[in-house]
């Protein structure tokens, strides 16, 4: 805001007029969960104008890869975003095998599903803590953290990593299954499916949680195709898409789950579709795991691949925690991509940010930015 | 009168009998142990000064009745602080506890069960570099927040701990501490002024905005409570609920007093001022260092005000209902204390387990929910009183 | 085919008989596959296209779009979504290096805003129309589009 002279003020007019004034949120910010900013413009408390800006993050990753062998990328993809590592390496390995024509092992796609799902769980528990903070709670941060644990836990057991698991390949995935992974994975599940009622009691009984979250951010069905946004934040909106059901990829069109939608296209609504999302992957990871195991032990995981790609384009897409992501490769038939183009469901859904919450207040302006999830990682870079 | 041995010195005399006594004919005990602390000290200085000096006038000036007050009153306002001081220390450390074990985590662990982490904490915040911002007003600045935790300290201290134990006996305590108490929102809102801090000021135009709202109800309670007890009194208001608390006339005035009380005291789900998920840390943005910490401070000095009126008003006070008065005047003090941190641990309970509301909602709340009910309220102990029953 | 009428659901063989229908040869669908139509589309009757498919055959949603430069000349990458069907059409418009200009289509799917952006910046693909075409990832200080080939990186020289 422009430094006044109250004398100025005075001149312009002799009525009492209020200003709107800018506020910059961001990058460090505690709302905004990664360097990005939003300026809003406030008339008192209600937000009539919004810009969101990023890049402090660009890291130029689309052209890193232009530079390295394909198996070389793997390592990378799992540092495009910290909650959701695997589903981006994965993608990255679907996309190159389109491109090389192979299809791989029936095993190793089961275990790339179990995967998956895994990571969708953590990242969606790691979206339910950011939303606690958001609404002033630290109960439900510290609780989901401490179910998060547990699925971390699991990702050790199978790849012996936490965050950046580095797990599916080119052709397979690394590994089979650890019979310690296989042991706890159940447990684990299970448990689960009960402790999440802990939080969901927490949040949905108390009428503060979802008074704060009902009716802020509305978008209608319209607006939120043409805004491109998509994943969690789409279906509790009314579209009822989801790339695992509707264009399924791997070995999801043999397994048994539902779709959450929600019509309401409000902050609550996208928070209902994320947790029963949560019990879906549940379901998903049970029959994925029996699935594995009646394969057997001895059945292949991996494939022998060449280090070469013919030359070509290949798309894929896939649907991550966040939404849709895709990546384009365009080969030139040698050892190194010629581009790769990674979509990151973020990058729009940010962009959509001045839709969501002008009109607002304040105050909602974290709760309807907490359920995007932001992960800037990925949007940047 | 002949000094011979130091005992003649310290006599530890009945302090009712010092024409000098601030109290009238109420007995004191802070007082009384700051008398006799005084005794000691001023009696020994007097008798070491007599053996230098043997019959000089300042030995027997250090022990004269007059002196003897005005030493103790100073000592006095030390025990007093350094009592409310502890007390908040310990609510402190009871909230990171409490809320640690909600959250499933260990809370504090250094010292003393996690005690000594409070003491570091002040040490540190005292150790830091004092910042200003360029382009505040500092004058404004410094002088809100002085005053904000000045009244907070104030009333902390003004509060009786039974009836014994107190600062001054006004015809009008609650009255006057309720005063003090609503003062600092408007502090707040000058302070946001002065910061030159978007987040600041959005977050002192919200303190004024939550006082509207909570401030009106709370007083009708009051109102409601002193009408019943028929005085303003807090000795007569806690005296009157010897053995039937006022909760139970007034159920629902004790329960919309709670979260009237957790809006006083700017704690969550009310506590919109320093909004942490949007404003960063509210209007207190940009104060730093040995301010910030004492502002935290105050804001549990307040919290033990919140907690203390709810107990005087609601729960009988320093008073254990049904037992004889031996029992109860044995330490009135720490039964105060005790209920006081009882309700402390149900606005720990309540941080744990709510998120903080919104502005509108908390006018909202304030005047469709809170302002009818404690109407109504006064309603029930109108028709109590009318109909002879109190 | 009637290529005035909406299709909610349409196949690929509808998508590539309604495209070739409408535009003649200027667009020239290459491949199908299952749920995915490959074409490539002249830049002059690309918003026509995209009008055409958001339009009747309800594609709602604009999944990216990519720029790829190819040294002879550059290339934008169409990835448009159909929600009813699962159905991605990918359009491949070809532009010389010398006149980088194609229209935008951040009017018809406003999703559309920063990946346009974005492949201005990082390949210098003028998206003629768009309302607010500034850098967005890279500091506005820059002059250069980084993403091109001709842009090496330290060991690609």
């Amino acid at each position: 805001m422009m430094e006044r002279n109250l004398l100025d003020i005075r001149a312009e007019s002799d009525e009492l007029t209020t200003d709107k004034m800018w506020v910059i949120m961001g990058p460090q910010h505690p709302f905004s969960h990664g360097l990005w900013t939003l300026k809003v413009e406030l008339d008192g408390e209600i937000v009539t104008d919004a810009e969101p800006i990023i890049g402090y993050l660009h890291r130029g990753w689309e052209k890193e890869c232009e530079n390295r062998d394909y198996p070389k990328i793997i390592p990378m993809t799992d540092r495009l975003c910290y909650a959701a590592s695997m589903t981006y390496s994965h993608l990255y390995c679907m996309t190159v095998e389109k491109a090389l024509g192979i299809e791989v092992p029936e095993k190793a796609q089961y275990l790339r599903v179990v995967a998956d799902e895994i990571c969708r769980i953590s990242s969606h528990l790691m979206w339910l803590a950011a939303v606690g903070t958001d609404l002033g709670n630290l109960t439900v941060f510290l609780w989901s953290m401490r179910e998060r644990e547990y699925w971390m836990d699991l990702f050790v057991r199978l790849c012996g990593a936490r965050m950046t698991t580095n797990y599916p390949r080119i052709g397979g995935v690394r590994n089979d299954i650890t019979e310690l992974f296989d042991r706890d994975v159940d447990r684990c599940t299970e448990r689960f499916e009960k402790a999440l009622w802990d939080i969901i009691a927490l949040v949905d009984d108390s009428s503060i949680f979802v008074s704060r979250m009902k009716g802020t951010g509305v978008l209608t069905r319209e607006q939120c195709v043409n805004l491109g946004i998509t994943g969690p934040a789409m279906r509790g909106t009314g579209v009822d898409f989801d790339i695992r059901r509707d264009d399924p990829y791997e070995v999801y069109d043999k397994l048994d789950f539902e779709v959450p939608v929600l019509n309401d296209g409000d902050s609550y609504s996208r928070y209902l579709v994320r947790v029963e999302e949560l019990f879906q992957s549940c379901r998903l990871i049970k029959q994925a795991m029996q699935k594995i195991r009646s394969i057997g032990k001895n059945a292949p995981y991996r494939l022998k691949v060449p280090s070469k790609v013919p030359a070509g384009t290949a798309m894929c897409r896939l649907e991550d925690p966040r939404g849709e992501s895709m990546m384009y490769l365009v080969s030139d038939g040698t050892e190194k991509p010629y581009r790769l183009k990674v979509r990151s469901p973020i990058f729009v859904n940010v962009s959509a940010a001045k839709p969501l919450v002008v009109g607002s207040r304040v105050a909602d302006v974290p709760v309807i930015m907490a359920m995007i999830d932001m992960c800037l990682g990925e949007t940047d870079r | 009168m002949a000094y011979k041995s130091i005992l003649d010195w310290i006599t530890f005399g009945n302090i009712m009998e010092n024409p000098w006594y601030p109290f009238g004919d109420l007995y004191n005990l802070p007082f009384d142990i700051s008398y006799k602390l005084w005794e000691i000290i001023g009696g020994a200085l007097a008798w070491l000064i007599n053996l230098l000096l043997p019959g000089n006038p300042v030995s027997t000036w250090l022990v004269a009745d007059g002196t003897s007050v005005g030493g103790a009153l100073l000592i006095f306002m030390i025990v007093i602080f350094l009592v409310v001081f502890i007390c908040t220390l310990l609510s402190l450390w009871m909230e990171r506890k409490v809320l640690g074990r909600l959250m499933d985590r260990r809370g504090t662990m250094i010292g003393l069960k996690g005690f000594l982490q409070c003491v570091a904490d002040g040490l540190k915040t005292f150790l830091k570099e004092n910042t200003l911002p360029k382009k505040i007003d500092k004058m404004t600045y410094m002088w809100t927040v002085a005053l904000v935790i000045g009244v907070s300290v104030l009333i902390a201290c003004m509060i009786p701990l039974s009836g014994r134990w107190f600062v001054v006996n006004y015809e009008t305590g609650l009255l006057i501490i309720m005063a003090f108490f609503a003062l600092a929102p408007f502090l707040i809102l000058v302070s946001g002024w002065a910061q030159n801090n978007k987040y600041s000021l959005i977050g002192g135009m919200r303190a004024a905005e939550l006082m509207i709202s909570y401030e009106i109800p709370i007083l009708i309670m009051i109102m409601t409570g002193c009408f019943l007890a028929g005085s303003f009194n807090i000795g007569d208001i806690v005296n009157a609920q010897r053995d039937i608390w006022y909760i139970v006339p007034m159920a629902i005035g004790f329960v919309t007093f709670i979260f009237c009380a957790t809006a006083e005291a700017e704690r969550t789900p009310f506590d919109i001022a320093e909004a942490e998920a949007e404003l960063v840390e509210g209007w207190q943005t940009e104060y730093a260092g040995m301010k910030w910490g004492l502002i935290m401070l105050a804001e549990y000095f307040r919290g033990y005000v919140s907690c203390a009126m709810i107990v005087i008003l609601f729960l009988g006070g320093w008073n254990i209902p049904f037992v004889s008065d031996n029992v109860n005047n044995l330490v009135p003090e720490l039964v105060f204390l005790a209920k006081v941190w009882l309700v402390f641990f149900v606005m720990i309970l309540m941080r744990g387990a709510f998120a903080r509301v919104r502005t509108d909602q908390i006018v909202n709340i304030g005047w469709k929910v809170f302002m009818p009910l404690s109407v109504l309220n006064f309603v029930i102990v109108l028709l109590l009183k009318a109909g002879g029953i109190y | 085919m009637d290529t005035e009428a909406i299709y909610q659901k349409p196949t690929e063989a509808e998508i590539q008989g309604l495209l070739e229908a409408r535009f003649g040869d200027k667009v020239r669908v290459t491949e199908t596959g299952t749920r995915r139509v490959y074409a490539d589309v002249d830049r002059e009757v690309l918003h026509d296209v995209c009008v055409y498919l958001h339009d009747h055959m309800t594609f709602e949603h604009i999944q990216s779009l990519t720029g790829v430069d190819l040294v002879d000349n550059l290339r934008v990458v169409y990835h448009i979504d159909n929600y009813f069907n699962g159905c991605v059409v990918e359009l491949n418009v070809d532009i010389p290096n010398d006149d980088p200009h194609v229209r935008t289509i951040s009017d018809i799917w406003v999703g559309g805003n920063w990946h346009e952006r974005e492949a201005w910046e990082l390949f210098g693909i003028v998206f003629d129309g768009h309302k607010k075409l500034e850098r967005l990832l890279t500091p506005d200080t820059y002059e250069f589009f980084p993403f091109r080939k001709s842009y090496k990186l330290r060991g690609q020289e």
